[in-house]
């Protein structure tokens, strides 16, 4: 069953949590909201489970208006996050709850529960209480719990928050292998832009209560549409330039020019070019004139990528570069050396041109 | 201190190292101890104020009650048709006044724990007007809201409602001054529980009886039950807003507090220590009863540090969750 909502808005006192948002999730789709704290991600999914009451907009399951709906009457799987597991209850009547207040007969129930326990294997846990139960437990026992009725859409706030980081990666694939398997259309919500671009579909980025940009992970990576978005999907060098004539300069005198597609001229002024850290490259000699001469400040060469910091003195800016081990190694980098950078790509977000 | 004097006898250390750490330890000890003549005071201090405020009296009065053997004791309390009454009446006042504070109790954590409004804070703090009002004063509220040239009286004689002088009206003034106990036991539980299980209940499609009977009320029994019991001890004992609005009609509205204090003003110490004393016993079986529930309750939850670890022994034998489904 696809999701969409229109215009909502949702207001808490004088914040404004949502503001006029439009989205669409198509049936079986597993879709990720993304963005920092109070961007409105969770207010969102709430409405959706009808947890939430919106202050204007609406919102629809397949072709049906539900925004009045209670949510017991929305039959969606909601996991919360921290669980929210009844902790009088066994775990098996917690994952049993959904079909007894509908009245399934308890010989039904028996077999649906189990087979879903079986399914996260935990069906040697049935008698126990949540409380003694590990994070990643029970958080699998909350999805199976939410996904006992057989709901149309699955919800999930903030599913891996509350785990260690291991945990939560296997969680993560897991979600995945999961959602493949039933196909059921599924949101969630998280903070962690890792976290979405490894499980969902699609990801919306969200900010100050609007969705600033929506797509697949790649094209969100490869082409964000606003400076936030940018900015957020993590490690990234800001650096102020003056746009003048389609060039994007740095520097006062504009010496160096970026390799940035830009049409208009900044009005008196200054305005933030991004580069990712893969986008420099250090050269030993001034191959072009576009280029900044920096002093290594630090090098870190365990990982997959070797970072390097340089300070650009002239520019007054710090440059956060990834180089491949090979690059590294030829280069044969010291601490404290004086190198050469030079900008492979760089963006600039035109407030007139952002559309 | 305790872990550490066997850590000690289980591993074969060196007598050196032995010896240092019981050093260490008797340091310890005596820094984060008060000295030997504070903590004598203190207990001292506690045992003879309990001694003389509460285990004395106590023992007086039963000792009183039963000083011309059980016989007499037993005709004391059930000769006089009145005194029997005031039992009756008692057990009958006392527990529809605490199903009245269960009712509003609930209703009221409810709406303090799970919605924001405007007035919010003052109805918490009404709540506990009962408490700092004096039971008296309350019982002659009561007397002006009810009585003839009260706000209701007048009206209600007119529908042939007497409510002033009876049994109802023991009933309003016992509820008013028991009025806290359950509502102030479930707000902060209810608070600290928080709406995520009810929500949960919720989506599952529980309507809201289901959610009350199966999420909330499981979940609030024993702080529930512990508000019922102490309501119950208040509601028996209670006197002056009785006293006010009973007009103490002997056989009619005679709850046994005032038929204790009736038998003392007529000299009848006997009779009015024997029903004191059953009066007393009353409270100690309502206290025996919270202590054994305060021990099931405790002994219901599972230890609280299991469940925080974040990967259990059981876990790690399955290996965690990615690895092991399909």
């Amino acid at each position: 069953m696809s999701i969409s909502v229109q215009n909502l808005t949702k207001r808490f006192g004088t914040f404004v949590a949502l503001d006029n948002v439009s989205l669409v999730c198509p049936t079986g789709q597993l879709l990720a909201l993304l963005g920092p704290s109070g961007s409105g991600k969770t207010t969102l999914l709430r409405i959706i489970a009808g947890l939430e009451i919106p202050d204007s907009g609406a919102v629809y399951y397949h072709d049906d208006e539900i925004t009045s709906r209670s949510a017991r009457d929305r039959n969606v799987g909601f996991v919360f996050q921290h669980y929210a597991l009844f902790r009088h209850m066994t775990v098996y009547d917690n994952v049993a709850f959904g079909l007894r207040v509908r009245k399934v007969p308890e010989r039904q129930v028996r077999e649906r529960v189990m087979e879903l326990l079986r399914l996260v294997r935990l069906e040697e846990k049935a008698q126990h209480y949540p409380s003694e139960l590990s994070g990643g437990q029970k958080q699998r026992i909350a999805l199976i719990r939410a996904l006992a009725p057989d709901p149309k859409v699955l919800l999930l706030d903030e599913p891996f928050g509350a785990l260690d980081a291991k945990v939560r990666a296997e969680l993560r694939l897991w979600l995945r292998r999961f959602h493949d398997e039933f196909q059921v259309t599924t949101i969630f919500v998280t903070h962690d832009q890792e976290e979405a671009f490894e499980v969902a579909d699609r990801v919306v980025i969200m900010n100050h209560g609007r969705i600033e940009q929506e797509g697949t992970p790649l094209e969100v990576f490869e082409h964000p549409a606003t400076a936030f978005v940018m900015d957020f999907l993590g490690n990234v060098n800001k650096l102020p330039v003056r746009v003048e004539g389609g060039k994007a300069l740095l520097g006062e005198t504009g010496s160096v020019e970026l390799p940035a597609r830009v049409f208009g001229t900044s009005e008196n002024g200054r305005i933030d070019a991004y580069i990712r850290p893969h986008e420099l490259d250090i050269s030993r000699n001034p191959d072009s004139s576009n280029c900044l001469t920096g002093k290594i400040v630090h090098l870190n060469p365990a990982g997959s990528v070797v970072k390097v910091r340089v300070l650009a003195e002239d520019f007054g800016l710090m440059l956060n570069v990834d180089l491949t081990p090979e690059r590294y190694r030829a280069l044969a980098l010291k601490s404290g050396e004086t190198v050469f950078i030079i900008p492979k790509a760089a963006k600039v977000f035109e407030p007139d041109y952002s559309i | 201190m305790k872990s550490e004097m066997i850590t000690q006898e289980a591993v074969p250390w060196p007598r050196e190292a032995c010896r240092s750490n019981g050093k260490l330890s008797h340091a310890l000890r005596r820094q984060t101890q008060d000295p030997l003549w504070v903590r004598l005071v203190l207990i001292s201090l506690t045992v003879l104020l309990m001694g003389v405020l509460v285990v004395i009296p106590l023992i007086h009065v039963f000792y009183e009650a039963l000083r011309d053997g059980l016989v007499t004791y037993g005709r004391y309390i059930l000769a006089d048709p009145d005194t029997r009454h005031s039992i009756v009446l008692t057990l009958i006042v006392a527990p529809i006044a605490v199903l009245c504070n269960v009712l509003f109790g609930l209703a009221a954590a409810w709406l303090v724990a799970r919605f924001r409004f405007p007035g919010r804070t003052l109805l918490v703090a009404m709540i506990d007007i009962p408490l700092s009002v004096s039971p008296v004063v309350a019982g002659l509220s009561f007397v002006l809201l009810f009585g003839m040239q009260g706000f209701f009286g007048p009206s209600l004689r007119a529908m042939g409602i007497d409510i002033l002088f009876t049994v109802p009206a023991l009933i309003i003034a016992t509820t008013f001054v028991t009025l806290p106990y359950v509502a102030r036991e479930l707000i902060p539980l209810m608070e600290t529980l928080g709406p995520d299980e009810e929500l949960a209940a919720l989506s599952l499609g529980a309507n809201g009886w289901q959610i009350f009977w199966r999420v909330t009320l499981p979940n609030i029994q024993w702080g529930l039950l512990y508000g019922i019991i102490l309501c119950n001890a208040r509601a028996m004992g209670e006197f002056g807003a009785v006293s006010v609005v009973s007009g103490r009609i002997p056989g009619e509205t005679m709850t046994m507090p005032l038929q204790v204090e009736l038998l003392f003003q007529d000299y009848n110490s006997p009779a009015a220590f024997a029903l004191a004393s059953v009066l007393t016993l009353l409270a100690v079986i309502t206290l025996i009863l919270k202590v054994y529930l305060e021990g099931r309750h405790h002994l219901r939850r599972p230890p609280p540090a299991w469940g925080a670890s974040p990967t259990t022994p059981q876990e790690k034998i399955n290996g965690t969750a990615g690895g092991t489904l399909p």
